[in-house]
Protein backbone atom coordinates (compact mmCIF):
# COMPACT_ATOMS: atom_id res chain seq x y z
CA UNK A 1 0.00 0.00 0.00
CA UNK A 2 1.21 2.99 -0.60
CA UNK A 3 2.29 5.55 2.01
CA UNK A 4 -0.54 8.19 0.53
CA UNK A 5 -3.14 5.22 0.86
CA UNK A 6 -1.71 4.27 4.43
CA UNK A 7 -2.32 7.63 5.59
CA UNK A 8 -5.74 7.74 4.38
CA UNK A 9 -6.69 4.91 6.07
CA UNK A 10 -5.37 5.59 8.91
CA UNK A 11 -6.96 9.20 9.19
CA UNK A 12 -10.24 7.33 8.71
CA UNK A 13 -10.16 4.53 11.43
CA UNK A 14 -8.85 7.19 14.31
CA UNK A 15 -11.95 9.49 12.80
CA UNK A 16 -14.30 6.31 13.26
CA UNK A 17 -13.01 5.13 16.51
CA UNK A 18 -13.49 9.24 17.64
CA UNK A 19 -16.56 9.60 16.22
CA UNK A 20 -17.75 7.09 18.02
CA UNK A 21 -16.88 8.40 21.62
CA UNK A 22 -18.53 11.61 19.98
CA UNK A 23 -21.91 9.37 19.83
CA UNK A 24 -21.60 8.10 23.35
CA UNK A 25 -21.70 12.04 24.75
CA UNK A 26 -24.57 13.09 21.60
CA UNK A 27 -26.99 10.77 23.25
CA UNK A 28 -26.68 12.66 26.88
CA UNK A 29 -28.30 15.44 24.71
CA UNK A 30 -31.10 12.89 23.15
CA UNK A 31 -32.06 11.20 26.25
CA UNK A 32 -32.71 15.24 27.51
CA UNK A 33 -34.56 16.50 24.35
CA UNK A 34 -36.45 12.84 23.59
CA UNK A 35 -38.02 13.24 27.50
CA UNK A 36 -38.29 16.84 28.09
CA UNK A 37 -38.15 18.53 24.70
CA UNK A 38 -35.41 20.83 26.31
CA UNK A 39 -31.92 20.79 25.15
CA UNK A 40 -29.26 19.90 28.03
CA UNK A 41 -26.54 23.18 27.52
CA UNK A 42 -24.90 21.54 30.46
CA UNK A 43 -23.86 17.94 29.28
CA UNK A 44 -20.92 18.76 28.30
CA UNK A 45 -20.00 20.05 32.11
CA UNK A 46 -21.61 17.06 33.27
CA UNK A 47 -18.92 14.99 31.94
CA UNK A 48 -16.44 17.31 33.05
CA UNK A 49 -17.62 16.93 36.87
CA UNK A 50 -18.36 13.30 36.71
CA UNK A 51 -14.27 12.81 35.04
CA UNK A 52 -13.24 15.61 37.65
CA UNK A 53 -14.89 13.53 40.20
CA UNK A 54 -13.08 9.99 39.52
CA UNK A 55 -9.73 11.26 38.23
CA UNK A 56 -9.20 13.41 41.69
CA UNK A 57 -10.38 10.07 44.36
CA UNK A 58 -8.16 8.24 42.36
CA UNK A 59 -5.26 10.46 42.06
CA UNK A 60 -5.65 12.45 45.40
CA UNK A 61 -6.97 10.20 47.48
CA UNK A 62 -5.62 6.98 45.89
CA UNK A 63 -9.18 5.21 45.92
CA UNK A 64 -8.53 2.60 42.77
CA UNK A 65 -10.42 2.73 39.72
CA UNK A 66 -13.99 0.91 40.32
CA UNK A 67 -14.45 2.99 43.52
CA UNK A 68 -13.61 5.83 42.43
CA UNK A 69 -16.07 5.97 39.35
CA UNK A 70 -18.40 3.92 41.81
CA UNK A 71 -18.51 7.13 43.42
CA UNK A 72 -18.42 9.51 40.91
CA UNK A 73 -21.46 7.50 39.54
CA UNK A 74 -23.62 7.79 42.76
CA UNK A 75 -22.71 11.68 42.83
CA UNK A 76 -23.82 12.00 39.48
CA UNK A 77 -27.43 10.32 39.98
CA UNK A 78 -27.78 12.20 43.02
CA UNK A 79 -26.93 15.12 41.40
CA UNK A 80 -29.21 14.83 38.24
CA UNK A 81 -32.02 13.92 40.78
CA UNK A 82 -32.04 16.36 42.63
CA UNK A 83 -31.55 19.00 39.89
CA UNK A 84 -34.86 17.68 37.79
CA UNK A 85 -36.47 17.39 41.45
CA UNK A 86 -35.68 21.01 43.07
CA UNK A 87 -34.79 23.16 39.45
CA UNK A 88 -36.41 21.63 36.41
CA UNK A 89 -39.80 20.25 37.40
CA UNK A 90 -40.89 23.32 39.25
CA UNK A 91 -39.98 24.65 35.74
CA UNK A 92 -42.49 22.24 33.84
CA UNK A 93 -44.87 23.89 31.92
CA UNK A 94 -42.51 26.86 31.34
CA UNK A 95 -41.78 27.54 28.23
CA UNK A 96 -38.68 25.05 26.90
CA UNK A 97 -36.35 28.29 26.81
CA UNK A 98 -36.81 28.91 30.18
CA UNK A 99 -35.17 25.32 30.83
CA UNK A 100 -32.62 25.73 28.72
CA UNK A 101 -31.84 28.79 30.25
CA UNK A 102 -31.32 27.12 33.75
CA UNK A 103 -29.13 24.65 32.14
CA UNK A 104 -27.10 27.20 30.65
CA UNK A 105 -26.56 28.55 34.08
CA UNK A 106 -25.86 25.45 35.62
CA UNK A 107 -23.02 24.94 32.85
CA UNK A 108 -21.43 28.53 33.93
CA UNK A 109 -21.80 27.24 37.41
CA UNK A 110 -19.40 24.33 37.10
CA UNK A 111 -17.43 25.81 35.25
CA UNK A 112 -16.17 27.82 37.65
CA UNK A 113 -17.22 25.25 40.75
CA UNK A 114 -15.40 22.23 39.37
CA UNK A 115 -11.08 23.81 39.12
CA UNK A 116 -12.29 25.80 42.80
CA UNK A 117 -13.15 22.40 44.76
CA UNK A 118 -10.76 20.21 42.67
CA UNK A 119 -8.01 22.21 41.81
CA UNK A 120 -7.02 23.54 38.24
CA UNK A 121 -4.66 21.15 37.31
CA UNK A 122 -4.95 18.29 34.67
CA UNK A 123 -5.19 14.46 35.86
CA UNK A 124 -5.12 11.37 33.95
CA UNK A 125 -7.50 8.69 34.03
CA UNK A 126 -5.62 5.75 33.73
CA UNK A 127 -7.81 2.66 32.16
CA UNK A 128 -5.75 -0.77 32.90
CA UNK A 129 -4.63 -0.63 29.18
CA UNK A 130 -1.19 -0.79 26.97
CA UNK A 131 -0.38 2.54 25.87
CA UNK A 132 1.66 0.88 22.22
CA UNK A 133 -0.91 1.42 19.11
CA UNK A 134 -2.15 -1.66 17.51
CA UNK A 135 -1.28 -2.46 14.26
CA UNK A 136 -3.93 -4.66 12.07
CA UNK A 137 -2.83 -4.76 8.54
CA UNK A 138 -3.51 -0.97 7.30
CA UNK A 139 -4.94 -0.01 10.72
CA UNK A 140 -2.78 1.96 13.07
CA UNK A 141 -4.81 2.58 15.65
CA UNK A 142 -3.70 3.58 19.86
CA UNK A 143 -5.69 1.25 22.51
CA UNK A 144 -6.65 3.99 24.08
CA UNK A 145 -8.94 5.21 21.25
CA UNK A 146 -10.25 1.54 20.76
CA UNK A 147 -11.70 1.00 24.05
CA UNK A 148 -12.96 4.79 24.26
CA UNK A 149 -14.68 3.23 20.99
CA UNK A 150 -15.93 -0.28 22.76
CA UNK A 151 -17.22 1.31 25.77
CA UNK A 152 -18.99 3.78 23.22
CA UNK A 153 -20.48 0.86 21.17
CA UNK A 154 -21.62 -1.11 23.81
CA UNK A 155 -23.52 1.71 25.99
CA UNK A 156 -25.06 2.93 22.68
CA UNK A 157 -26.35 -0.53 21.75
CA UNK A 158 -27.99 -0.85 25.57
CA UNK A 159 -29.43 2.89 25.42
CA UNK A 160 -30.47 2.07 21.48
CA UNK A 161 -32.37 -1.70 22.91
CA UNK A 162 -33.80 0.43 26.18
CA UNK A 163 -35.21 3.27 24.08
CA UNK A 164 -36.40 1.08 21.36
CA UNK A 165 -37.38 -2.78 22.28
CA UNK A 166 -38.22 -1.84 26.46
CA UNK A 167 -41.57 -1.06 27.38
CA UNK A 168 -40.00 1.65 29.80
CA UNK A 169 -37.90 3.04 26.48
CA UNK A 170 -41.49 3.15 24.86
CA UNK A 171 -43.24 5.03 27.62
CA UNK A 172 -40.45 7.42 27.65
CA UNK A 173 -40.83 8.47 23.73
CA UNK A 174 -44.49 8.42 24.45
CA UNK A 175 -43.96 11.29 27.49
CA UNK A 176 -41.47 13.00 24.72
CA UNK A 177 -44.58 12.92 22.31
CA UNK A 178 -46.97 14.01 25.17
CA UNK A 179 -47.04 15.02 28.55
CA UNK A 180 -50.87 15.41 28.77
CA UNK A 181 -52.02 12.16 27.39
CA UNK A 182 -49.18 9.92 29.11
CA UNK A 183 -50.59 11.19 32.12
CA UNK A 184 -54.17 10.11 30.49
CA UNK A 185 -52.38 6.44 30.02
CA UNK A 186 -51.20 6.17 33.96
CA UNK A 187 -48.03 6.63 32.99
CA UNK A 188 -46.36 9.04 36.10
CA UNK A 189 -44.68 11.81 33.76
CA UNK A 190 -41.97 13.05 36.74
CA UNK A 191 -40.54 9.84 37.62
CA UNK A 192 -39.72 9.36 33.40
CA UNK A 193 -38.24 13.06 33.55
CA UNK A 194 -36.15 11.74 36.58
CA UNK A 195 -35.33 8.80 34.53
CA UNK A 196 -34.19 10.59 31.52
CA UNK A 197 -31.75 13.32 33.87
CA UNK A 198 -30.32 9.68 35.63
CA UNK A 199 -29.45 8.38 32.57
CA UNK A 200 -28.16 11.85 31.08
CA UNK A 201 -25.61 11.39 34.64
CA UNK A 202 -24.96 7.81 33.47
CA UNK A 203 -23.34 8.71 29.87
CA UNK A 204 -22.07 11.67 31.09
CA UNK A 205 -20.30 9.84 33.17
CA UNK A 206 -18.74 7.44 30.40
CA UNK A 207 -18.50 10.29 28.26
CA UNK A 208 -16.77 11.42 30.51
CA UNK A 209 -14.22 8.49 31.47
CA UNK A 210 -13.87 7.66 27.99
CA UNK A 211 -12.25 11.38 26.92
CA UNK A 212 -10.93 11.68 30.17
CA UNK A 213 -9.02 9.02 29.84
CA UNK A 214 -8.19 9.88 25.97
CA UNK A 215 -7.69 13.74 26.29
CA UNK A 216 -6.79 13.83 30.38
CA UNK A 217 -9.19 15.47 32.92
CA UNK A 218 -9.44 19.46 33.43
CA UNK A 219 -12.16 21.98 32.69
CA UNK A 220 -11.17 21.72 28.78
CA UNK A 221 -13.20 18.51 29.04
CA UNK A 222 -16.54 20.62 29.23
CA UNK A 223 -15.77 21.64 25.58
CA UNK A 224 -17.15 18.37 24.62
CA UNK A 225 -20.65 19.70 24.84
CA UNK A 226 -19.93 22.22 22.46
CA UNK A 227 -17.65 19.62 20.65
CA UNK A 228 -20.47 17.61 20.33
CA UNK A 229 -23.25 19.86 19.21
CA UNK A 230 -23.02 19.59 15.98
CA UNK A 231 -23.07 15.76 15.92
CA UNK A 232 -26.09 15.88 17.76
CA UNK A 233 -27.89 18.40 15.18
CA UNK A 234 -26.63 16.10 12.22
CA UNK A 235 -28.16 13.22 13.39
CA UNK A 236 -31.22 14.61 14.71
CA UNK A 237 -31.79 15.51 18.10
CA UNK A 238 -34.18 12.80 18.92
CA UNK A 239 -32.52 9.74 17.42
CA UNK A 240 -29.90 7.32 18.73
CA UNK A 241 -29.00 6.25 15.41
CA UNK A 242 -28.53 9.49 14.31
CA UNK A 243 -26.10 10.02 16.97
CA UNK A 244 -23.84 7.42 15.78
CA UNK A 245 -24.10 8.02 12.51
CA UNK A 246 -23.79 11.77 13.43
CA UNK A 247 -20.60 11.18 15.59
CA UNK A 248 -19.15 8.81 12.52
CA UNK A 249 -19.73 11.23 10.12
CA UNK A 250 -17.73 14.36 12.54
CA UNK A 251 -14.97 11.96 13.99
CA UNK A 252 -13.78 10.86 10.60
CA UNK A 253 -14.76 14.69 8.71
CA UNK A 254 -12.77 16.01 10.98
CA UNK A 255 -9.77 13.78 11.19
CA UNK A 256 -9.55 14.03 7.37
CA UNK A 257 -9.65 17.63 7.23
CA UNK A 258 -7.27 17.91 10.15
CA UNK A 259 -5.47 15.18 7.85
CA UNK A 260 -4.86 17.47 4.92
CA UNK A 261 -6.08 20.84 5.88
CA UNK A 262 -3.91 21.55 8.63
CA UNK A 263 -0.21 21.33 7.11
CA UNK A 264 -1.44 24.18 5.17
CA UNK A 265 -3.61 26.33 6.94
CA UNK A 266 -1.42 25.35 9.97
CA UNK A 267 -3.81 24.01 12.53
CA UNK A 268 -7.50 24.62 13.83
CA UNK A 269 -9.32 22.75 11.22
CA UNK A 270 -10.72 19.99 13.50
CA UNK A 271 -12.19 22.71 15.47
CA UNK A 272 -14.32 24.14 12.97
CA UNK A 273 -15.33 21.09 10.69
CA UNK A 274 -18.03 20.04 12.78
CA UNK A 275 -19.73 23.13 12.47
CA UNK A 276 -19.23 23.36 8.85
CA UNK A 277 -21.07 19.91 8.20
CA UNK A 278 -23.89 21.13 10.76
CA UNK A 279 -24.56 24.12 8.80
CA UNK A 280 -24.83 22.38 5.41
CA UNK A 281 -26.83 19.45 7.12
CA UNK A 282 -29.20 22.18 8.32
CA UNK A 283 -29.58 23.77 5.00
CA UNK A 284 -30.64 20.44 3.57
CA UNK A 285 -32.76 18.74 6.21
CA UNK A 286 -33.70 21.39 8.82
CA UNK A 287 -34.61 18.40 11.12
CA UNK A 288 -31.33 16.55 11.36
CA UNK A 289 -30.77 13.51 9.01
CA UNK A 290 -32.48 11.24 11.50
CA UNK A 291 -34.72 13.58 14.00
CA UNK A 292 -38.64 13.43 13.46
CA UNK A 293 -40.17 15.48 10.93
CA UNK A 294 -43.10 17.43 12.23
CA UNK A 295 -46.26 15.29 11.35
CA UNK A 296 -48.61 17.73 9.47
CA UNK A 297 -51.24 15.55 7.79
CA UNK A 298 -54.03 17.23 5.74
CA UNK B 1 -70.68 3.52 39.32
CA UNK B 2 -69.12 6.45 38.57
CA UNK B 3 -70.83 9.47 40.35
CA UNK B 4 -70.12 12.94 40.52
CA UNK B 5 -71.77 14.68 43.18
CA UNK B 6 -72.92 18.03 42.23
CA UNK B 7 -69.45 19.29 41.16
CA UNK B 8 -67.63 22.72 40.32
CA UNK B 9 -64.72 23.41 38.17
CA UNK B 10 -62.85 26.51 38.07
CA UNK B 11 -59.95 27.33 36.03
CA UNK B 12 -57.61 29.70 37.01
CA UNK B 13 -59.53 30.54 40.49
CA UNK B 14 -62.09 32.86 38.94
CA UNK B 15 -63.49 31.39 35.60
CA UNK B 16 -66.28 28.95 36.62
CA UNK B 17 -66.74 26.41 34.00
CA UNK B 18 -69.32 23.68 35.91
CA UNK B 19 -71.67 24.67 37.97
CA UNK B 20 -73.26 22.05 40.06
CA UNK B 21 -72.66 18.91 37.48
CA UNK B 22 -74.46 15.86 39.13
CA UNK B 23 -74.31 12.34 36.86
CA UNK B 24 -74.40 8.94 37.13
CA UNK B 25 -72.88 6.70 35.14
CA UNK B 26 -73.99 3.02 35.92
CA UNK B 27 -71.15 -0.19 35.39
CA UNK B 28 -71.88 -1.76 32.53
CA UNK B 29 -73.87 0.51 30.38
CA UNK B 30 -72.86 3.38 28.09
CA UNK B 31 -73.96 6.90 29.32
CA UNK B 32 -73.57 9.96 27.31
CA UNK B 33 -73.73 13.47 27.77
CA UNK B 34 -74.42 16.04 25.19
CA UNK B 35 -73.67 19.64 24.25
CA UNK B 36 -72.50 22.40 22.28
CA UNK B 37 -69.36 23.97 21.62
CA UNK B 38 -67.72 25.32 25.23
CA UNK B 39 -70.68 23.32 27.45
CA UNK B 40 -68.30 22.10 29.41
CA UNK B 41 -68.09 18.36 28.67
CA UNK B 42 -64.32 17.83 28.31
CA UNK B 43 -63.83 19.83 31.62
CA UNK B 44 -66.16 16.90 33.07
CA UNK B 45 -63.91 14.29 31.37
CA UNK B 46 -60.67 15.87 32.54
CA UNK B 47 -62.38 16.20 36.19
CA UNK B 48 -62.68 12.87 36.89
CA UNK B 49 -59.25 11.87 35.60
CA UNK B 50 -57.84 14.00 37.36
CA UNK B 51 -55.88 15.84 34.16
CA UNK B 52 -57.74 19.58 35.37
CA UNK B 53 -54.74 20.70 37.81
CA UNK B 54 -51.52 20.54 34.72
CA UNK B 55 -54.01 23.33 33.59
CA UNK B 56 -55.15 25.29 36.09
CA UNK B 57 -58.37 23.98 36.86
CA UNK B 58 -60.04 22.91 40.06
CA UNK B 59 -62.89 20.68 41.49
CA UNK B 60 -64.09 23.47 44.20
CA UNK B 61 -67.60 21.71 45.46
CA UNK B 62 -68.76 18.36 45.19
CA UNK B 63 -67.44 15.00 44.92
CA UNK B 64 -66.26 12.60 42.15
CA UNK B 65 -67.22 8.94 43.49
CA UNK B 66 -66.03 5.36 41.98
CA UNK B 67 -67.39 2.43 43.98
CA UNK B 68 -67.70 4.87 46.79
CA UNK B 69 -64.30 6.02 46.51
CA UNK B 70 -63.73 9.08 46.33
CA UNK B 71 -61.06 9.79 43.25
CA UNK B 72 -61.08 13.69 43.18
CA UNK B 73 -57.88 14.22 44.52
CA UNK B 74 -56.25 11.72 42.79
CA UNK B 75 -53.37 11.89 40.57
CA UNK B 76 -53.94 11.36 37.05
CA UNK B 77 -51.98 7.95 36.80
CA UNK B 78 -53.73 6.72 40.04
CA UNK B 79 -57.04 7.17 38.83
CA UNK B 80 -56.35 4.92 35.50
CA UNK B 81 -55.07 2.75 38.30
CA UNK B 82 -58.03 2.63 39.68
CA UNK B 83 -60.13 1.77 35.86
CA UNK B 84 -60.75 4.66 34.48
CA UNK B 85 -59.35 5.82 31.22
CA UNK B 86 -59.73 8.79 29.12
CA UNK B 87 -60.22 8.89 25.51
CA UNK B 88 -59.21 12.37 23.89
CA UNK B 89 -60.91 14.72 21.72
CA UNK B 90 -59.43 15.06 18.43
CA UNK B 91 -58.02 11.39 19.25
CA UNK B 92 -54.70 12.71 20.43
CA UNK B 93 -52.37 9.37 19.39
CA UNK B 94 -48.50 9.24 20.05
CA UNK B 95 -47.63 10.99 16.67
CA UNK B 96 -44.50 9.18 16.36
CA UNK B 97 -44.54 6.15 17.74
CA UNK B 98 -45.41 3.49 15.84
CA UNK B 99 -49.60 2.05 16.20
CA UNK B 100 -48.47 -1.28 18.21
CA UNK B 101 -46.00 1.44 20.37
CA UNK B 102 -48.74 3.52 21.14
CA UNK B 103 -51.17 0.25 22.85
CA UNK B 104 -47.70 -0.39 24.51
CA UNK B 105 -48.15 2.86 25.65
CA UNK B 106 -51.64 2.59 26.46
CA UNK B 107 -50.94 -0.51 28.90
CA UNK B 108 -48.18 1.01 30.97
CA UNK B 109 -49.91 -0.18 34.12
CA UNK B 110 -49.95 -3.38 33.69
CA UNK B 111 -47.76 -6.38 35.62
CA UNK B 112 -46.19 -8.26 32.77
CA UNK B 113 -45.25 -8.35 29.22
CA UNK B 114 -47.51 -11.44 29.08
CA UNK B 115 -50.38 -8.90 30.01
CA UNK B 116 -49.10 -7.02 27.77
CA UNK B 117 -49.33 -9.27 24.64
CA UNK B 118 -52.29 -10.82 25.56
CA UNK B 119 -54.36 -7.68 26.02
CA UNK B 120 -52.84 -6.45 22.72
CA UNK B 121 -54.52 -9.39 20.94
CA UNK B 122 -57.77 -8.52 22.56
CA UNK B 123 -57.80 -4.80 21.12
CA UNK B 124 -56.53 -6.43 17.72
CA UNK B 125 -59.73 -8.48 17.55
CA UNK B 126 -61.44 -5.27 18.20
CA UNK B 127 -60.34 -3.31 15.45
CA UNK B 128 -58.36 -5.52 13.37
CA UNK B 129 -57.51 -2.56 10.99
CA UNK B 130 -54.94 -2.13 13.43
CA UNK B 131 -53.36 -5.29 13.56
CA UNK B 132 -52.80 -4.94 9.99
CA UNK B 133 -51.44 -0.66 10.49
CA UNK B 134 -49.18 -1.99 13.71
CA UNK B 135 -45.83 -1.07 12.42
CA UNK B 136 -47.15 2.53 10.86
CA UNK B 137 -46.17 5.43 12.27
CA UNK B 138 -49.56 7.04 14.28
CA UNK B 139 -49.27 10.19 12.75
CA UNK B 140 -49.67 9.02 9.28
CA UNK B 141 -52.67 6.40 9.99
CA UNK B 142 -55.75 7.97 8.60
CA UNK B 143 -58.40 10.03 11.14
CA UNK B 144 -61.08 6.36 11.66
CA UNK B 145 -57.81 5.17 12.36
CA UNK B 146 -56.53 6.83 14.76
CA UNK B 147 -59.47 7.12 16.78
CA UNK B 148 -59.48 3.38 16.75
CA UNK B 149 -56.22 3.54 18.45
CA UNK B 150 -57.19 5.95 20.83
CA UNK B 151 -59.72 3.48 21.77
CA UNK B 152 -57.69 0.64 21.81
CA UNK B 153 -54.95 2.03 23.64
CA UNK B 154 -57.74 3.35 26.24
CA UNK B 155 -58.48 -0.39 26.37
CA UNK B 156 -54.66 -1.70 27.25
CA UNK B 157 -55.05 -0.75 30.77
CA UNK B 158 -58.07 -3.15 31.24
CA UNK B 159 -60.33 0.03 32.61
CA UNK B 160 -63.73 -0.51 33.95
CA UNK B 161 -65.00 2.77 32.54
CA UNK B 162 -63.96 5.06 29.40
CA UNK B 163 -64.22 8.22 28.81
CA UNK B 164 -65.24 9.06 25.17
CA UNK B 165 -64.41 13.34 24.19
CA UNK B 166 -66.25 13.31 20.47
CA UNK B 167 -64.96 10.27 19.47
CA UNK B 168 -67.11 10.87 15.99
CA UNK B 169 -65.44 14.22 15.27
CA UNK B 170 -64.63 14.52 11.94
CA UNK B 171 -64.80 11.05 11.09
CA UNK B 172 -67.13 9.97 8.11
CA UNK B 173 -70.35 8.44 9.23
CA UNK B 174 -69.40 4.83 7.91
CA UNK B 175 -66.51 4.87 10.53
CA UNK B 176 -68.21 6.61 12.93
CA UNK B 177 -70.73 3.62 12.75
CA UNK B 178 -67.61 1.21 12.69
CA UNK B 179 -66.36 3.27 16.26
CA UNK B 180 -69.58 2.97 17.52
CA UNK B 181 -70.29 -0.32 17.26
CA UNK B 182 -67.47 -1.57 18.63
CA UNK B 183 -68.30 0.32 21.59
CA UNK B 184 -71.40 -1.25 22.01
CA UNK B 185 -69.96 -4.84 21.79
CA UNK B 186 -67.13 -3.82 24.22
CA UNK B 187 -69.93 -3.02 26.51
CA UNK B 188 -71.71 -6.33 26.24
CA UNK B 189 -68.85 -8.48 25.82
CA UNK B 190 -66.10 -7.01 28.11
CA UNK B 191 -68.76 -5.15 30.75
CA UNK B 192 -66.75 -2.28 30.05
CA UNK B 193 -69.13 0.55 31.05
CA UNK B 194 -68.61 4.05 29.02
CA UNK B 195 -68.93 7.95 29.87
CA UNK B 196 -69.39 9.37 26.28
CA UNK B 197 -69.37 13.10 25.31
CA UNK B 198 -70.83 13.47 22.03
CA UNK B 199 -72.11 16.81 20.15
CA UNK B 200 -73.96 14.38 17.79
CA UNK B 201 -76.58 13.36 19.52
CA UNK B 202 -78.64 11.47 17.15
CA UNK B 203 -75.83 9.01 17.19
CA UNK B 204 -74.76 9.12 20.53
CA UNK B 205 -78.65 8.19 21.97
CA UNK B 206 -78.58 5.69 19.33
CA UNK B 207 -75.52 3.38 21.65
CA UNK B 208 -76.64 5.25 24.67
CA UNK B 209 -78.35 3.87 27.51
CA UNK B 210 -78.83 6.61 29.35
CA UNK B 211 -78.05 10.25 28.85
CA UNK B 212 -77.56 13.94 30.23
CA UNK B 213 -77.56 17.23 28.56
CA UNK B 214 -75.27 19.93 29.34
CA UNK B 215 -75.87 23.13 28.74
CA UNK B 216 -72.94 26.18 30.07
CA UNK B 217 -71.42 23.94 32.72
CA UNK B 218 -75.09 22.87 34.13
CA UNK B 219 -77.04 19.60 33.23
CA UNK B 220 -80.63 20.90 32.22
CA UNK B 221 -82.36 17.72 31.04
CA UNK B 222 -81.81 13.80 31.86
CA UNK B 223 -83.25 10.56 30.87
CA UNK B 224 -83.05 6.71 29.39
CA UNK B 225 -82.02 7.24 26.01
CA UNK B 226 -85.36 6.39 24.40
CA UNK B 227 -86.99 8.95 26.54
CA UNK B 228 -84.13 11.42 25.20
CA UNK B 229 -84.89 10.30 21.91
CA UNK B 230 -88.57 11.25 21.86
CA UNK B 231 -88.31 13.84 23.76
CA UNK B 232 -89.28 17.32 21.86
CA UNK B 233 -86.67 19.42 22.56
CA UNK B 234 -84.12 17.41 22.27
CA UNK B 235 -85.15 16.50 18.60
CA UNK B 236 -85.65 19.83 18.02
CA UNK B 237 -82.40 21.05 19.20
CA UNK B 238 -79.28 18.38 19.24
CA UNK B 239 -81.28 15.53 16.41
CA UNK B 240 -82.54 18.41 13.88
CA UNK B 241 -85.99 18.17 12.57
CA UNK B 242 -87.15 15.66 9.73
CA UNK B 243 -83.55 14.55 9.06
CA UNK B 244 -82.22 17.66 8.18
CA UNK B 245 -78.88 18.57 9.85
CA UNK B 246 -78.40 18.87 13.28
CA UNK B 247 -78.80 23.01 14.51
CA UNK B 248 -76.44 25.07 15.30
CA UNK B 249 -75.46 26.12 18.66
CA UNK B 250 -76.87 29.45 17.33
CA UNK B 251 -79.76 28.24 16.42
CA UNK B 252 -80.56 27.07 19.12
CA UNK B 253 -79.86 30.05 21.50
CA UNK B 254 -82.49 32.03 19.11
CA UNK B 255 -84.77 29.31 19.46
CA UNK B 256 -84.99 29.03 23.52
CA UNK B 257 -84.73 33.35 23.37
CA UNK B 258 -87.71 32.88 20.75
CA UNK B 259 -89.57 30.01 23.39
CA UNK B 260 -88.58 32.19 26.60
CA UNK B 261 -90.50 35.07 25.01
CA UNK B 262 -93.94 33.47 23.35
CA UNK B 263 -93.89 31.77 26.91
N1 LIG C 1 -57.65 25.56 30.76
C1 LIG C 1 -58.70 26.41 30.73
N2 LIG C 1 -58.61 27.63 31.30
C2 LIG C 1 -59.65 28.48 31.28
N3 LIG C 1 -60.84 28.20 30.72
C3 LIG C 1 -61.00 27.01 30.13
C4 LIG C 1 -59.94 26.06 30.10
N4 LIG C 1 -60.37 24.96 29.45
C5 LIG C 1 -61.65 25.22 29.09
N5 LIG C 1 -62.02 26.45 29.48
C6 LIG C 1 -63.34 27.06 29.27
O1 LIG C 1 -64.32 26.22 29.81
C7 LIG C 1 -65.48 26.21 28.98
C8 LIG C 1 -65.85 24.79 28.67
O2 LIG C 1 -64.84 24.18 27.91
P1 LIG C 1 -64.84 22.67 27.50
O3 LIG C 1 -63.63 22.40 26.71
O4 LIG C 1 -65.06 21.85 28.71
O5 LIG C 1 -66.14 22.60 26.58
P2 LIG C 1 -66.69 21.41 25.69
O6 LIG C 1 -68.08 21.19 26.10
O7 LIG C 1 -65.77 20.26 25.75
O8 LIG C 1 -66.67 22.07 24.26
P3 LIG C 1 -66.34 21.41 22.83
O9 LIG C 1 -67.60 20.72 22.41
O10 LIG C 1 -66.05 22.58 21.98
O11 LIG C 1 -65.19 20.50 23.02
C9 LIG C 1 -65.14 27.02 27.76
O12 LIG C 1 -65.76 28.27 27.90
C10 LIG C 1 -63.65 27.17 27.82
O13 LIG C 1 -63.26 28.42 27.31
MG1 LIG D 1 -64.62 19.31 24.42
Amino acid sequence: MSGETQFFVELVSNGFLTGLMYSLVAVGFVLIYKSTDAINFAQGEFCMIAAIIVASTMTLYGFPLWAAVGISLIFMLGFNLGLERFVLRPMIGRPVVAIIMATIGLALMFRGLGPLVFGAETRPINLPIEQAPVIWGPFFMSQIDILGAAISVLFLAVFGWFFLKSRKGVAMRAVADSHQVSMAMGINVERYFALAWMLAGLVALLGGIVWGNAIGVDTQLAQLGLKVFPVVILGGLDSIIGCIVGGLIVGVCEAIAAGYLDPIVGGGTKDFTPYVLMILVLMIRPYGMFGKPIIERI
Amino acid sequence: MLQLNNIEVIYDNVILVLRGVSIEAPEGAITTVLGANGAGKTTMLKAISGLLRPERGDVSRGSIEFNGERIDRMLPHQIVRNGIVQVFEGRRVFEHLTAEENLIAGGHILPSAAKLKQNMELVYEYFPRLSERRDIQAGYLSGGEQQMLAVGRALMSEPNYVLLDEPSLGLAPMIVQEIFGRIQRLRDEQNVSFLLVEQNAKLALEIADAGYVMENGAIVLEGQASQLRDNADIKEFYLGMSGEDRKSFRDVKHYRRRKRWLA
